[in-house]
């Protein structure tokens, strides 16, 4: 069981409270892109066997997205951080970085 | 004027906890970004209670105001206070980006009352209903069986359920069953 920490009310919200929302951290291609770029954003995923970044919706709490930092092999959670960021905080980084070191998901270390 | 019906008609039953379906409630959805003061000042002006803190609910002559998320409480009055309320809440709030909406027919509120509510709840949510965890005067909105609902502890043995007006039966008929008599857990009430 899943058990994520949601950063606006601090409820630890346990798998069924929330609501997946996918990879965190996208580009939204728009209306003027080309098209490899549009097909990055809604085909390619990272998909990796460790250090992921995922978007949550607590859906049955307090209804906000937030951003969450874990390792889909272990389900080792290493940090929920809030969702108006466009990559993950230095904080939550170094957090990854104590338990995975040499990690690597797209171009971050 | 034509008569206003609750979701259950004032449903009952009884077992471990008694369960019953309050009669109508004023309710009022307030949305606005509370982590600014002046935003809460005005809210508490306007609403006549005391904005809450996270997961909590403050209590001022008859009226409630319940923590919802970081930009939303719900006042909860007697049902005829509701319209005056509303516009006091649209002069305390004038200035300020927000939403006060009158949604008393929205929801349905469950009174589960006895010394098993602890225990017949944690049948139902992933929620901690230790009394340390949730004390008299907590908010939760959380997940009880297949709905999203939430659940305030107003004394140590008193709880309300709060759900959509839709699944009051679901929510009702759910509370029942996990009170039913023969299922205590005694987990939380060591005396069952």
């Amino acid at each position: 069981m899943l058990i994520l920490t949601c950063p606006y009310c601090g409820v630890a919200a346990d798998e069924t409270e929330l609501a997946p929302g996918g990879e965190a951290h996208l580009t939204r291609e728009g209306p003027g892109s080309d098209d490899d770029a549009f097909a990055g954003y809604l085909f390619h995923r990272e998909n990796p066997k460790g250090v992921h970044f995922e978007r949550w919706r607590h859906a049955m709490g307090c209804g906000k997205w937030f951003h969450a930092a874990r390792c889909t092999v272990t389900l080792e959670v290493f940090g929920t951080y809030a969702a108006q960021v466009t990559e993950p905080p230095r904080a939550i980084r170094d957090a990854v970085s104590a338990r995975r070191p040499g990690w690597r998901w797209r171009d971050l270390t | 004027m034509s008569e206003i019906a609750t979701a259950l008609g004032g449903a009952r039953s009884d077992g471990l906890c008694t369960v019953c379906e309050v009669p109508p409630l004023g309710m009022i959805q307030i949305r606005a970004d509370l982590g600014a003061t002046a935003v809460r000042d005005a809210v508490a002006e306007g609403a006549g209670v005391a904005v809450p803190d996270v997961l909590r609910a403050t209590t001022e002559q008859g009226r409630t105001l319940c923590w919802f998320s970081p930009d939303e409480v719900l006042l909860i009055l007697p049902r005829g206070e509701a319209p005056s309320a509303l516009s006091a809440l649209a002069e305390a709030m004038e200035g300020h980006h927000h939403l006060a909406a009158d949604v008393s027919d929205m929801r349905a509120v469950l009174r589960v009352e006895g010394r098993a509510v602890r225990d017949v709840l944690a049948k139902l949510t992933p929620a901690d209903m230790a009394p340390g965890a949730f004390p008299p005067g907590s908010v939760r909105r959380t997940r009880l069986g297949q709905i999203a609902a939430a659940v305030r502890m107003v004394e140590d043995e008193t709880v309300e359920i709060l759900c959509f007006r839709s699944v009051a039966r679901y929510a009702f008929d759910l509370m029942t069953e996990a009170a039913r008599e023969g299922g205590a857990v005694g987990y939380f009430d060591r005396e069952a």
